[in-house]
């Protein structure tokens, strides 16, 4: 089981998914319409380092998170 | 060091804290840059979130940079709401020499904008709306998105 956050403006709660890796995950939030334009702009996260692919693969007990676009100062 | 807090920062204080802790240090130039709440917009003020484990990381990233460099770097950043005139932010470079200190905060708070998992929120007539149009997305960003 890993768990997927949803951080900043993103209105979504946490979800916890049997799923082996990021395609998977993809899959399954791509069917999901309010999400489209948050997953065409969000960085995404495994255990808290940002990854640059989807050929990740997970394991029990992982996070991943999503960080939309970001505004500090 | 990363100090997050809770509403406005209080600049006089922490200014005068780093002065006071790195006075002795031999640092030839301290910078600082202080960010404030300007009323733009018809805001009463702005908003924000923080993820602190990511932002941790980023930071102790900057960090190193700064060290190889003989610099070090300070910041501070409000999570909640600040108010028209207030300051959500604050950064710091103490180093030897003070061209090293002033092209490294430009770097620094440029790759803040870009990189911290940080989101900002207007204020307005009771409301919390995300600043989407002023927001970047952090790189490799929509990796999610991608045709499966």
């Amino acid at each position: 089981m890993v768990r997927v956050e949803f951080l900043g403006p993103i209105q979504k709660d946490a979800l916890e998914l049997e799923i082996e890796n990021l395609n998977e995950l993809a899959t399954i939030l791509q069917e999901d319409k309010e999400l489209s334009e948050w997953l065409q702009n969000s960085a995404v996260a495994v255990n808290d380092t940002i990854v640059s692919s989807l050929d990740v693969a997970l394991k029990d007990g992982d996070k991943i998170s999503l960080l939309p676009p970001v505004c500090g100062g | 060091m990363l100090h997050i807090y809770n509403g406005a920062l209080n600049v006089p204080e922490i200014l005068k804290e780093w002065y006071e802790e790195e006075h002795e240090s031999n640092y030839g130039a301290y910078i600082p840059f202080v960010g404030t709440v300007r009323s733009e917009n018809g805001i009463d003020g702005l908003s924000f979130d923080i993820y602190e484990p990511i932002l941790e990381s980023w930071f102790e990233a900057w960090q190193q940079k700064a060290k190889a460099k003989g610099a070090i770097i300070k910041m501070a950043h409000a999570r909640g709401d600040v108010m028209l005139h207030e300051s959500s932010y604050i950064s710091a470079v103490f180093s030897p020499k003070r061209r090293v200190a002033l092209e490294f905060i430009d770097e620094f708070v440029e790759d803040f904008k870009a990189s911290a998992p940080i989101w900002k929120y207007d204020l307005i007539n009771g409301e919390r709306i995300y600043a989407k149009d002023r927001s970047t997305a952090i790189q490799g960003s929509g990796i999610l998105g991608e045709k499966q």
